[in-house]
């Protein structure tokens, strides 16, 4: 069994989108604790660089502003909350829908909440145009012995 | 980027060496425009060999290069593509357009 330890931590920094690697790679540093597989690591990158991303291109259009990201291990899940104070989200369900992108001339995809919804096992969105957005996201990170125990299920 | 040009098959193969998201992409994108309107290939390949990791920036960037290159009348295709990236294209359904091919 793998040792219940909570922990904490928060990271601010501007919406530069040269921040967008230093974002997951801290996340992924400190979610490590958990001892994940790569590939639970490679989905929690992927849907961390997402949130930071929408922040940089949307809530802030480019304009500086700072990003939060808040990590809390518990009860041996990785939870994750991301948010800007830029300018909001109209319409939240449209956001989420797979392909719909507002900035097609970026060539942005519109794949990014669809990503951290199937990477992750929980995501949440909430905005309030003109004050922000605050993407939560959580994961359970098996451990080894379960990962063996799973089998005889 | 890597960019290797063969005249005589007239074969682009762009090999990308970076992690791909939002902030990296602009760069591959400029670069590899101006490869494929230099050669106009009659087929592009991207390697991601080097690539450790890619968001839903790098399925944006091969679309935008598929429409430039299919313009001009060339295939695309890919290849060394590992596993946490190709999770991403799946999703995308991309790859019913752009096969990801075995080996150059």
């Amino acid at each position: 069994m793998k040792d219940i330890t909570e922990n904490e931590m928060t990271l601010e920094f501007l919406s530069k989108s040269n921040n967008e690697a230093f974002a997951r790679v801290t996340v992924a540093a400190f979610v490590s604790q958990l001892d994940p597989t790569i590939e639970e690591l490679s989905d929690i990158k992927t849907a961390v660089s997402e949130a930071v991303t929408n922040c940089i291109i949307h809530g802030y259009e480019d304009k500086q502003g700072i990003i939060k990201i808040k990590c809390k291990i518990f009860a041996g899940s990785i939870h994750i909350e991301i948010s800007d104070n830029g300018k909001g989200i109209k319409d939240i369900e449209a956001a989420k829908t797979p392909l719909f992108t507002t900035k097609p001339n970026l060539e942005r995809s519109g794949m990014g909440f669809t990503i951290m919804e199937s990477f992750m096992d929980e995501m949440k969105v909430e905005s309030i145009v003109g004050l922000g957005t605050k993407v939560t996201m959580k994961k359970l990170i098996k451990s080894k012995d379960e990962l063996c125990s799973e089998t005889t299920n | 980027m890597k960019v290797k040009y063969d005249t005589l098959d007239k074969l682009l193969v762009l090999e990308l060496t970076e992690e791909i998201d939002h902030h990296t992409t602009e760069k591959i994108r400029r670069r590899a425009d101006y490869e494929i309107q230099r050669h106009i290939p009659r087929k592009t390949i991207f390697d991601f060999s080097g690539v450790t990791f890619m968001d839903s920036a790098g399925i944006g960037m091969v679309i935008g290069r598929y429409k430039v290159i299919s313009m001009l009348g060339g295939k695309v295709a890919m290849i060394n593509v590992k596993p946490n990236v190709r999770k991403i294209f799946e999703m995308s359904g991309i790859l019913k357009i752009i096969p990801i091919e075995d080996c150059a």
